[in-house]
C-alpha cells in the first residue's frame, strides 16, 4: 500500500500520518480519497502558511477566502460573487477541453454560491510565439474558452494574453467568473442536520478525469502527453441546465448547503461539506448516477466528470427539488445522509468500502513550511545607462505591432462578449464594464499581472500586480473593491521558487492593505515546471470595482480634436525590466519600477474624482510600454491623431516615452478644463503636465516622419492573425 | 402587442430579446417552454439566440423537433409573424420555416463583433422603421452563420424581395471583407414567402440600448410594435 500511495503522490511521511490517523492500513478507496484530499491542489499544503498574510477584511466583504468564491456587497441589497482559478496542467495536455472545463469549473464555483454568472475573464500565458507548440495551444485554448462560455451564455469580457518563452512547456490558463446574487441569499457548503438527505444532481459520473487533482499537483516531464486521460471533458449544455435548475431551486428554501464537484469530484465535495459542518456523511455509491457500467468505489469517488453538484436538503424537500431537476432533464439522486459520527462512510451494495475520520482529511491535512531563499535584488537601470538602438517612432511601431502589445482582437472575437446585453465596455479598454442588470450601475472587471517584474523582484512585482488591477478599475471610474488571485508558480520544493512565492505574497499583501483592496478568494497552482525548469512567478490578480453612475464612466478613446492630453504622475525614466528594454534592446536586466503605494492611492483617487466629476473626456492608465504606447492606444481607439509635445530635456527621450514608472494616468479634457486639472494636481502635490494635443490622423512631434494611424493600426492588428497563419 | 419567446434547453438570448421587446413597449412577453405542444394567441413569436441542445448534432436540428415547434409552425403557416434570431434562424431553417441552411463559418471560428448590414427590404412588419438601403450596425455572435442555398433558391429569394439584410461595408458595399462568415451573396437574413417569418444571424437585441454602444437594433422591435400593436 505504501508503494501505491507513492504513485498517488503521497510522500512516505504523509502515508505514515494517514495510517496513524485511521489506526490501520487504508483500503484502496480510502487511499484514493486521502491522496486526492492531500494533493497540493486540494490541500494548499505548501502555500497555506503564506496565504494567511493576505488582508481579507473590509466592511463590504461578505465572504472571504474559504468558500467556493468570495462575496462582496455592492449596494441595493446585491452582492458580487467571484473567483479565479487555474487550469494550467490540463490545458497544456489537452488545450480545448482543459481550457473549457476550467471555465466550467469556475462558473460552477460562482453559481454554487447562489449567484447568476454575469461575466467571465481569463489570463493566458503562452510560450514564445515561434515555439512549435504555441499556435496549437493558442488555437485550442481560445476555442475551448469560447466553446464553453459562448454556449452557456455568459459573456467573456476581458483578460490578458501573454507570450513568453518562460511558459514554453507550462502554459497558464486562469479563468475568472463574476456573478450577481442577493446579499441575503448566499449559499455555502457547510453541511448541517443529522439525518438530512445528501443529493447528487447534474450530469452522470464516468471514468473521466480520475486523479486530475493529483496530476495537477506534479511537475511535467517528457511524458506529459501520456497524462491526457486525466483531463476531463466539458459539456456546457448540461452546465447551462444545471445553472438554471440550481438557481430555480435556490429561490426556494429547500437547500441547506451546496458544493460543486470540481477537483477530486465526489471526494472533495463530500469531505469539505461534512468537515466544514463538523458532521459525518454516509454515501451509498451504487445510487450515484453513472454513465458507464462496472465502476468501482475508487473510480466513483475520484472521477472528475463535470457539471455535477452535491447538496444537503431540508428533510421533506426532496420531491420539490426533484421536480425542478426533472423539468431540466437532469439526474437527481438521494445518495446518502448526514450523520453525527464525524466520519466519511462509503458503501457499495450495503458493504462498507471506506470508513475514514474526516478531521485529518480536511483540517489536519499536512502543512509545510518549505525552505525558501529570497530572490537577489537587481540594480536599478537609469535611462541614461541604455543607448536606444532605434528611434522612438520605430520603437513605438515595433512595440504596438509586437507579441506583447499587438491587438488581441483575434482572441476576443472568438468569445461572445455581448450576450446578456449588459456589456457596457467591451474588451480592449482598461477594464471591462458590465452593467448590473436593470440599473444604471455597473461592475468594472480586470485581470492583471506583470511576470517580468515578479521575476526581477517578487515583492515589487506582487505589489504591482495588485496596483495595476486597482489602476485599471480606477481608469474607468470605478471604486476598486476586492480581488481574487491565482498564484501560478513553479516547483515549491525548490527554495528559490518558494522565495518567489513568499516575495509575491508579501508584496501583494502590502498593496492590498494600502489600497484597501482585500483578497476574497483565490487559487494556488504550483509545480508549473517541466524537466526541472519553472515558469516565471505569475500571481494573476482579478479585480472587481463598482461604478455607481454609468453616466460618469471613462473610456480610453480620444474624443475630439483640440483637447490637450494630460499626464498625471511622475516620469523618472525607469527602463529596467520594461517592455522597451526587452523588445527593443533585447535585454531583460534591471530592477522593476519602484511602486509607492501612498502615491498610487493619491493619484488614483484624484483621477477617479475627475472621472466622477465628468471633467475628462477619456482616461487611460499607463502600464506596459509606458507613455507613448498609452497615447497610441488612445489614438487608435478614438481614430484621432495627436501632436506630441517635445520630451523634457532632462531625460533621454526613450526614458520619457517608454519608461514604466508607476502610478500614472493620461486624461483628455477641454483646454480650459485641462488647465484647471493641471493646476489642481500641482496644488495637491501630484505631478501633471500636458504631453500633447488631440488631432489629425497621425502621431506627430517625434523625430522623423509622422506615424500615420493607418500604419500603426496595420501593425497593431496584423500581428495576431499573422501568427495564426491568417491573412485577413 | 402580445409576444411569446420560445425557450429551448440552452436558449441564452431569451432574456435579452425580452428586454428589447419590453423597451420598445412590446408589453410583457410570455415564455413558451419547449415541452409545451400548444401556443396561446399571440401577435409575435420569437425564436431567440443560444445553443439549443448545445448545438450537438447540428445547430437547430434537435430543437426543430421539439413539441413547441409543431405549434409554432402551425401559427406561422396561419400568418403569425415569427422573428428567428441566430440560433432561432438555424432552428427555423431546420424546421422548414425558411429555405436554406447555416453552415460553419468560413473561418471555422466563432465570431463576435459588430457588422454593418444593408436593409434590403423595408416593406415588412419587421423592417418598416428602416429605410430601404439603409446601412445599420448590429452585432453577430455565432459559429454557424454561413448561409447556403442552391442557386435557384437564392435567385428566387432575391427576385421576390425576400433577402432581408446583407453584410456590407460601412459604405454599403457587399464585399467579401464585410462578410463575417462566408454567407452566400453576403446574405444575413431572409424572409419566408409571405414575409411574415424573418430569420437573421445578427442580434438586433444587442444594440437596442445606447448604453451598449448603439440603437440600430431597436427599430426592428419598434417596427413590430407599430405593426402589431
Amino acid at each position: 500500500m505504501a508503494q501505491v500511495a507513492r504513485e498517488l503522490g503521497l510522500s512516505a511521511d504523509e502515508y505514515r500520518v494517514l495510517v496513524d490517523a485511521i489506526g490501520r492500513e487504508p483500503t484502496m478507496t480510502e487511499l484514493g480519497v486521502a491522496s486526492a484530499m492531500w494533493s497540493e491542489h486540494c490541500s494548499y499544503k505548501s502555500s497555506r502558511v503564506w496565504l494567511r498574510q493576505f488582508p481579507t477584511q473590509a466592511p463590504w466583504v461578505i465572504q472571504g477566502p474559504g468558500e467556493n468564491a468570495g462575496v462582496i456587497a455592492i449596494g441595493d441589497g446585491l452582492a458580487a460573487v467571484f473567483k479565479m482559478e487555474s487550469h494550467n496542467h490540463p490545458s497544456y495536455i489537452e488545450p480545448y477541453q482543459g481550457a473549457a472545463t476550467g471555465v466550467g469549473g469556475i462558473l460552477r464555483d460562482v453559481f454554487t454560491m447562489g449567484a447568476r454568472p454575469i461575466a467571465n475573464l481569463n489570463a493566458l500565458h503562452f510560450g514564445a510565439p515561434d515555439h512549435p507548440k504555441s499556435r496549437h495551444l493558442v488555437a485550442g485554448v481560445v476555442a475551448g474558452i469560447g466553446g464553453y462560455g459562448n454556449c452557456i451564455g455568459v459573456p467573456t469580457v476581458g483578460g490578458l494574453t501573454v507570450f513568453d518563452g518562460g511558459y514554453d512547456d507550462n502554459i497558464l490558463v486562469n479563468a475568472m467568473t463574476v456573478g450577481l446574487a442577493r446579499a441575503d441569499r448566499i449559499f455555502t457548503s457547510a453541511a448541517a442536520g443529522i439525518g438530512n438527505p445528501v443529493v447528487y444532481v447534474g450530469a452522470k459520473t464516468g471514468r473521466d478525469g480520475i486523479h486530475g487533482a493529483t496530476m495537477a499537483s506534479a511537475a511535467f516531464d517528457d511524458q506529459a502527453a501520456a497524462k491526457r486521460p486525466t483531463v476531463q471533458v466539458g459539456d456546457p449544455f448540461t452546465e447551462k441546465l444545471l445553472l438554471e435548475a440550481c438557481l430555480e431551486l435556490m429561490a426556494t428554501d429547500a437547500i441547506i448547503s451546496i458544493q460543486d464537484m470540481g477537483a477530486a469530484g465526489l471526494t472533495s465535495s463530500s469531505v469539505e461539506m461534512a468537515s466544514k459542518g463538523n458532521v459525518g456523511i454516509e454515501l451509498e455509491l451504487d445510487r450515484v448516477p453513472m454513465r458507464e457500467t462496472g465502476m468501482n468505489a475508487y473510480e466513483i469517488m475520484l472521477s472528475e466528470s463535470q457539471e455535477r453538484m452535491l447538496m444537503v436538503l431540508r428533510p421533506g424537500a426532496e420531491d420539490r427539488a426533484r421536480a425542478i431537476f426533472d423539468k431540466w432533464d437532469l439526474d437527481f439522486a438521494v445518495i446518502g445522509r448526514i450523520t453525527g459520527t464525524g466520519r466519511l462512510v462509503l458503501r457499495v451494495a450495503g458493504e462498507t468500502v471506506a470508513d475514514l475520520p474526516l478531521a485529518p482529511l480536511a483540517d489536519a491535512a499536512p502543512v509545510y513550511r518549505r525552505p525558501w531563499v529570497a530572490t537577489p535584488p537587481r540594480a536599478i537601470l537609469a535611462a541614461e545607462d541604455v543607448v536606444a538602438p532605434v528611434g522612438d517612432g520605430e520603437a513605438l511601431v515595433r512595440l504596438m505591432g509586437g507579441a506583447h502589445l499587438a491587438s488581441r482582437r483575434w482572441v476576443w472575437e472568438q468569445y461572445d462578449h455581448m450576450v446578456m446585453a449588459d456589456t457596457v465596455q467591451r474588451p480592449g479598454g482598461d477594464a471591462a464594464v458590465v452593467r448590473i442588470h436593470g440599473t444604471g450601475r455597473a461592475l468594472a472587471l480586470t485581470a492583471d499581472v506583470t511576470p517580468r517584474y515578479c521575476l526581477a523582484d517578487p515583492y515589487v512585482g506582487g505589489a504591482q500586480a495588485v496596483a495595476e488591477a486597482w489602476r485599471n478599475l480606477t481608469a474607468v471610474g470605478a471604486q476598486p473593491l476586492a480581488i481574487t488571485d491565482c498564484m501560478n508558480f513553479g516547483n515549491p520544493e525548490r527554495p528559490e521558487v518558494m522565495g518567489q512565492f513568499a516575495g509575491c505574497v508579501e508584496g501583494m499583501a502590502a498593496a492590498c492593505e494600502a489600497l484597501r483592496f482585500p483578497v476574497v478568494s483565490g487559487n494556488v497552482s504550483l509545480y508549473n515546471e517541466t524537466n526541472g525548469v519553472s515558469i516565471p512567478p505569475t500571481p494573476t490578480v482579478g479585480g472587481v470595482g463598482l461604478i455607481d453612475d454609468l453616466d460618469a464612466m471613462a473610456i480610453i478613446a480620444f474624443k475630439r480634436a483640440g483637447e490637450p492630453v494630460v499626464l498625471i504622475g511622475a516620469t523618472r525614466g525607469h527602463v529596467g525590466a520594461t517592455l522597451w528594454l526587452g523588445a527593443i534592446c533585447a535585454r531583460d536586466d534591471g530592477a522593476p519600477p519602484a511602486l509607492d503605494l501612498a502615491v498610487e492611492l493619491r493619484h488614483g483617487d484624484f483621477v477617479r474624482g475627475l472621472i466622477r466629476g465628468r471633467r475628462v473626456s477619456a482616461c487611460h492608465d499607463l502600464s506596459d510600454g509606458g507613455l507613448l504606447v498609452g497615447i497610441a492606444e488612445m489614438a487608435l481607439a478614438g481614430d484621432l491623431g495627436v501632436a506630441l509635445a517635445p520630451a523634457p530635456e532632462d531625460l533621454p527621450s526613450h526614458g520619457w516615452w517608454f519608461a514604466e514608472d508607476q502610478s500614472r494616468y493620461l486624461v483628455t479634457a477641454t483646454p480650459g478644463e485641462a488647465k484647471a486639472i493641471v493646476a489642481e494636481a500641482e496644488n495637491q502635490g501630484i505631478p501633471a503636465c500636458v504631453v500633447g494635443t488631440v488631432g489629425g490622423d497621425a502621431l506627430t512631434g517625434l523625430d522623423g516622419e509622422p506615424i500615420s494611424l493607418k500604419s500603426l493600426r496595420n501593425a497593431h492588428e496584423g500581428w495576431f492573425p499573422a501568427l495564426m497563419g491568417e491573412n485577413d | 402587442m402580445k409576444a411569446g419567446v420560445v425557450v429551448f434547453p440552452d436558449s441564452n438570448c431569451d432574456r435579452d430579446v425580452m428586454v428589447a421587446l419590453r423597451a420598445a413597449s412590446g408589453g410583457e412577453p410570455v415564455v413558451l417552454w419547449h415541452k409545451e405542444s400548444s401556443v396561446p394567441p399571440l401577435d409575435l413569436i420569437v425564436l431567440p439566440g443560444g445553443f439549443s441542445y448545445g448545438d450537438y448534432l447540428r445547430p437547430g436540428a434537435m430543437a426543430a423537433h421539439s413539441p413547441i415547434m409543431r405549434a409554432v409552425k402551425e401559427r406561422a403557416t396561419a400568418g403569425t409573424p415569427v422573428l428567428a434570431i441566430c440560433n432561432g434562424f438555424q432552428v427555423a431553417c431546420e424546421a422548414g420555416l425558411l429555405p436554406g441552411a447555416l453552415l460553419r463559418n468560413a473561418s471555422l471560428k466563432y465570431v463576435c463583433r459588430d457588422v454593418h448590414l444593408r436593409v434590403e427590404q423595408s416593406q415588412t412588419v419587421f423592417t418598416a422603421r428602416y429605410a430601404q438601403g439603409q446601412v445599420v450596425r448590429i452585432p453577430v455572435g455565432h459559429h454557424d452563420g454561413n448561409y447556403v442555398a442552391d442557386a435557384a433558391t437564392l435567385d428566387r429569394l432575391e427576385g421576390e424581395g425576400r433577402v432581408a439584410f446583407r453584410y456590407v461595408t460601412p459604405e454599403g458595399e457587399p464585399t467579401a471583407g464585410a462578410n463575417p462568415n462566408g454567407s452566400a451573396r453576403n446574405i444575413a437574413g431572409v424572409f419566408n414567402e409571405t414575409r411574415t417569418v424573418l430569420g437573421l444571424m445578427p442580434h438586433p437585441e444587442r444594440l437596442a440600448d445606447i448604453r451598449l454602444g448603439g440603437t440600430d437594433g431597436r427599430a426592428m422591435f419598434e417596427s413590430l410594435v407599430e405593426a402589431l400593436a
